[in-house]
Formats: structure tokens, C-alpha cells, sequence
């Protein structure tokens, strides 16, 4: 069966919090909760509770990044120390370990930063397409529920979203 | 008591006010970008001068081979520091009163490590060999000494600007999705169009971008530590007398964030002014920043004074009689106005009753950072000017007007950049405007519920 979109928009996160809860306690047929996407114009730390835990991804790719940063910049450096054929090193360490550190560290630090960023785009999806029903009002003051469901679902969940005062409910257009 | 914000602003307001600032500010905008040219212009005149006619026109020799430019670049890099205090350390620390002015002293950063970066080019004279700064083994035969502070710079700079680059722009995609929803068309819809990542608000975005701004703000503080100790590891590993300091790195450190506040000052009240920004540039937001401003001068005496003591009570004649130069010499009269203006003028801060007069913070801040850009020509000057060796005492030296040039002209470029940007990027964060307006009408709530219920 054809699935369709439903955006609808609320004054507060009270009111798409209560709808959510509703969403995820109501069994409805042809919805899966796990499709709806809330869309807010700030963070949202109240709201994740209902929503239910989501895994968060991007730590892995800071530990990857600073690791692999560091590494990086001690071997390069160390193997440019370490042709001693080109350099007269005079009774001194052929790789110093206190100034190397300084570099690992920087380029630990460079490495973290970049990888956390590209974690972050990647995780978030980032760049993406224009979701199927957008409203600018959620840049701005309101707070959106997106869903995807049936043709048979969408009643019931119009029904919910009217329920807890939704200023607007857009729908996508049938196929 | 003065609120930070007040908790009745809309949000939808909020969104206007900014994005208001982007398309009509006041004349005094155009001004201060009309002088900015022109002083840019002066520096690139003297720039070509200097590159057709040699280094000998900036008046530096043998003994003097550091001269304004370094002394510059050490200060530029020093601005920088304060975005990072307030964007990152103050994000650790929840003082959300950080937020509405954020964002420029971010940009604040950015800018003034670009303008620091240049002074490294003009110092080296030979710009079409600049890419000798990278510091890689190569064909050419240059062995880079990974032992010299001077490497670690480069690297250190290079890490450091890329990652406040990062850092202002990852924090800045909620807002120009804010930007592309409300501008409909132009060259500036598409570009915050390409630069918004199609962004839209969702609860994966903000869950990754939340642990992604401070995952990046947890490795911004060392690094913006790191730098200013490494540019202070420059002196500080060297035998020059006046240099070889233990505490340089920390007095590097408080020196950074005591000038970058002062500008932060500096240019709060400029662009409360000329943006309109009233409502959210705040009397009481100025209040704290003066008081941190004044809490770091004090750091900074404090350093100054550990460095005189351990020259004054050490066993190294050559540095005390550097200490004792710098304070009778002919340098005296800019080290004593350093002192002034870095220790003295800054306890005037102190008072209630000037922490929020805006035209004298404006005018005391600015010379804070005239203190701080003659602190660091103390650091550099006198130590060429007096040696260790006598015959290489050089007491006359003055900078040439192609220095001066150049000096004055990095401050056009820097202003130059900065309202540039100002004018084409939100330069108030709008997002984190509403969680504090948001989080702070939650606490009203909570404490009006609390009376209810007694």
C-alpha cells in the first residue's frame, strides 16, 4: 500500500510531546513510530524521552579521528627524523620524544576535530534532500511532527494530532 | 535586577531582528567599512613597496630581525583566544549568558588568525617562496627541525584556524537554515542554500550536532591553550634575555584572553549600535564580560609580576639588566604605558557604575588593547636592543613607516573581514537566543509553580 506524509505543526513542545506519546502508545496499523521525525527550531532535551533512546554515533568517530590524527603525525614525523643519513644528529636522540609530542598532540587534536565533523555530517544525514513536507515555521517559533503511514493510518493520526491542539497539519500529496 | 534577556521575547522576533541586521544597518556600518578600506589600503601600499624595493625599507638589521611584524602576529594570534573562551569554556561551564555574543567573537577568532597568518608572510619578505613555512621533508633538501617552536607554530596556527573555521561553521548551520527559509532569493539564498547542508531541524540533526559542538569545544581549549603556549615557547626556548622565562606560556595565555576580551568589549559595543542589536547585547551580558575582562587583568598583573620577581630575584645578570633597560631605557616611556594601560587603567573596571557605560568601555578598551599590542613589542624590541653581547646593542631602532604602515593597515583588514561577515552571517546566534529565552521562562514557570505551591 502506498504510504503518504504528515507534518503537523505545534505551538509548544507540550503539545508534540503529549501527541507523541499518544503516537507511541496507540497500536495504529499501516504506522511505525520509528519513521516519525520531530523537527524543532532548538534543541530539544525534554522531547527525547518520548522519543525513546536513539543511538548517538559520533564519539566513535572522534576517537577514530584523534587516534588516527596523532599517529599519523608521530610516524610522519619520526620517519622524517629518522633518515639520520641526511642528518647530522650530533649524540642527540635520533627521534626526541618531548618535542614529537607536541606535534602528535596538535595533529591529535586536528585529527579529532576533522573526523568528528565528517561523523557528524554522516550521522546526521547531512547534506540532505528537502524532506517531503517542510514548513519554515519550524525555523522559527514552531515545533513539527512528521510521520509516514497508510492511506488508512493517516485518519487516526490526523485524529491524534487535532487532539493535541496541532496548529496546521500538512499533508503530501496522494500518488 | 537586570535580566540577560528578557524571557517574554518571541521567538518569531527573534528570527526578524537578526535577520534584520543582514540587510539594513545603520550608516555608521558603511563608515566604519569605508575607513576599513582605506586603512587596508595604506598596508598594501607599503606591502608593494616593500616587496619591490627589498626588507631593508622596514628599517630591521642584524640585531633587530624581529621587528613589528612578529610583535603583530603575537598579538593577532593572542585575539584570537577569547572566541574560544567564550564559545567553548563558557559552553562547558552552562553561562549561557554567552550566548547572544558568541558567535562574533567566534568570528573574531577566525579572523584575527587570518590576519595573524599574514604577518608571518609580510615578516618573511620572500612571498613566492612562502610554502618553505610547511614544514615537510622534501626534494628541495629542507630538513625541518621538528626540535624548533617555530615548526610547532605552523603547526599549531594551521590546526588552530582550521578548527575555529570548523567550529563557527558547524555552529552555525541551524541559523543559515534560519537564513535560507526566510531570504527568497538572490545570491545570498543560494549560498545559505549550499552552506545550510539542508538542514532542517530534526531530532537526529540536533542529537549529533549537540554532542558534535561539544565534543569540538572539549578539544578547542587545549588547543587554544596550546598555541599560546607554543607562541610563547618561540621566546621562552630561546637564550635571549627577557625571553628565557619559565612562566611565559601561562602569561602568554592570560595575555590572550585579556586582549580578546577587550575586544570582545570593543566590538559589542560597536555592533549594538550599529545592528540594532539592543535586546540581545544586553547591559547585563556587558556586565559580566567586564567582569571577566577585569578578573583576567588581574591574572595578567599577577603574571607580570612573577615574571619581574623571578628576573629580579634570579641569578641571571643579563636578564635583570634587560628588566632594568625596558623600565630606564629608551623603551621606558612604552613599557611604563603598557603597565598603565594593562594593570592601572584596567582596575577602573572594578566600579559598578562603569561596567555598563558603554562609550567609556568603548574608548577603556580599546586602550587595554593598546597595552596589550605594547606588551607585546616590549617582549620583542628590547631584547634585540639589548643582548647579550654589547656589540650588538642597538638602542636607536625605530620601525619604519612601511612597519608602521602594515601594522595599522592588519587592523583595516581585520575590521575589514569582520563586518564583512557580520553583514552576510548572522553574527547573533538566533538558536541558542531561544534555548536561553526558552530555558529561562522554564525556570520562571518552575519558581512561579514553587510559590503556588506553598
Amino acid at each position: 500500500m502506498s504510504q503518504r506524509h504528515l507534518l503537523a505543526l505545534f505551538n509548544d513542545f507540550d503539545g508534540a510531546a503529549a501527541a507523541i506519546s499518544e503516537l507511541r502508545a496507540t497500536s495504529i496499523k499501516g504506522f511505525d513510530i520509528d519513521d516519525l521525525i520531530l523537527k524543532s527550531p532548538i534543541e530539544h532535551p525534554e522531547v527525547e524521552a518520548v522519543l525513546g533512546d536513539k543511538p548517538i554515533n559520533v564519539q566513535w568517530f572522534t576517537l577514530i579521528g584523534a587516534c588516527m590524527g596523532g599517529l599519523l603525525a608521530f610516524f610522519l614525523v619520526a620517519s622524517a627524523q629518522a633518515n639520520f643519513f641526511a642528518q647530522i644528529k650530533g649524540g642527540k636522540p635520533i627521534v626526541p620524544l618531548p618535542p614529537d609530542f607536541v606535534l602528535t598532540y596538535e595533529m591529535f587534536i586536528l585529527g579529532g576535530v576533522f573526523i568528528t565533523v565528517l561523523g557528524f555530517l554522516i550521522c546526521a544525514g547531512l547534506p540532505a534532500k528537502r524532506s517531503p513536507l517542510y514548513s519554515s515555521k519550524v525555523s522559527e517559533d514552531q515545533i513539527g511532527i512528521l510521520v509516514k503511514g497508510d492511506e488508512s493510518a493517516l485518519t487516526t493520526l490526523k485524529t491524534i494530532f487535532t487532539k493535541h491542539r496541532a496548529l496546521e497539519i500538512q499533508e503530501e500529496a496522494g500518488r | 535586577m537586570e535580566k540577560d534577556i528578557r524571557e517574554d521575547i518571541a521567538w518569531a522576533q527573534i528570527n526578524k531582528d537578526v535577520l534584520k541586521s543582514l540587510e539594513n544597518p545603520r550608516k555608521l556600518y558603511w563608515i566604519i567599512l569605508f575607513i576599513a578600506i582605506a586603512m587596508v589600503g595604506v598596508a598594501v601600499g607599503c606591502e608593494v613597496y616593500q616587496y619591490q624595493t627589498g626588507m631593508g625599507v622596514a628599517n630591521k638589521n642584524n640585531s633587530h630581525v624581529w621587528g613589528l611584524y612578529i610583535a603583530t602576529f603575537i598579538f593577532w594570534i593572542g585575539m584570537s583566544h577569547s572566541g574560544t573562551l567564550l564559545s567553548a569554556i563558557l559552553h562547558l561551564m552552562h553561562a549561557d549568558w554567552r550566548k547572544p555574543i558568541y558567535r562574533f567573537a567566534e568570528a573574531m577568532t577566525t579572523f584575527s588568525l587570518m590576519t595573524a597568518g599574514l604577518f608571518v608572510l609580510v615578516h618573511l619578505g620572500r612571498l613566492w617562496q612562502v610554502y618553505y613555512v610547511m614544514p615537510y621533508p622534501s626534494e628541495r633538501w629542507v630538513w625541518p627541525n621538528f626540535q624548533s617552536p617555530l615548526v610547532w607554530d605552523m603547526f599549531a596556527i594551521a590546526t588552530y584556524l582550521s578548527s575555529s573555521v570548523i567550529f563557527l561553521y558547524v555552529g552555525m548551520i541551524p541559523d543559515l537554515a534560519i537564513c535560507r527559509d526566510n531570504i527568497h532569493s538572490g545570491w545570498r539564498k543560494k549560498l545559505y542554500t549550499v552552506m545550510s547542508l539542508g538542514w532542517e531541524g530534526t531530532d537526529r540533526q540536533w542529537r549529533n550536532f549537540r554532542i558534535t559542538y561539544l565534543t569540538v569545544a572539549c578539544f578547542l581549549i587545549p588547543l587554544a591553550v596550546s598555541v599560546h603556549s607554543i607562541v610563547a615557547s618561540d621566546f621562552a626556548m630561546s637564550n635571549m634575555p627577557g625571553w628565557h622565562v619559565t612562566s611565559f606560556p601561562p602569561y602568554f595565555v592570560a595575555g590572550a584572553l585579556y586582549s580578546g576580551c577587550a575586544a570582545i568589549i570593543t566590538l559589542f559595543v560597536i555592533l549594538r549600535y550599529t545592528f540594532k542589536f539592543e535586546e540581545y547585547m544586553t547591559l547585563s551580558i556587558m556586565r559580566k564580560l567586564v567582569r571577566l575582562t577585569f578578573a583576567i587583568a588581574m591574572v595578567w598583573t599577577y603574571l607580570n609580576m612573577i615574571e619581574f620577581a623571578s628576573v629580579w630575584y634570579g641569578h641571571d645578570q643579563t636578564a635583570k639588566d634587560q628588566l632594568i633597560f625596558k623600565a630606564t631605557g629608551p623603551y621606558a616611556p612604552f613599557f611604563w604605558a603598557m603597565i598603565f594601560f594593562g594593570s592601572i587603567l584596567p582596575l577602573m573596571l572594578a566600579f559598578k557604575r562603569f561596567q555598563t557605560h558603554l562609550p567609556i568601555l568603548f574608548v577603556v578598551s580599546i586602550l587595554l588593547n593598546v597595552g596589550m599590542w605594547l606588551e607585546r613589542w616590549m617582549i620583542i624590541a628590547p631584547s634585540f636592543a639589548h643582548g647579550h653581547y654589547p656589540w650588538t646593542w642597538d638602542h636607536d631602532q625605530w620601525p619604519s613607516f612601511v612597519q608602521w604602515g602594515i601594522v595599522f593597515g592588519s587592523f583595516g583588514w581585520f575590521t575589514l573581514l569582520f563586518m564583512v561577515f557580520c553583514k552576510v552571517f548572522p553574527s547573533v546566534s538566533m538558536y541558542e537566543v531561544k534555548e536561553m529565552v526558552y530555558h529561562r521562562t522554564l525556570a520562571l514557570k518552575g519558581k512561579s509553580a514553587a510559590k503556588g505551591g506553598h
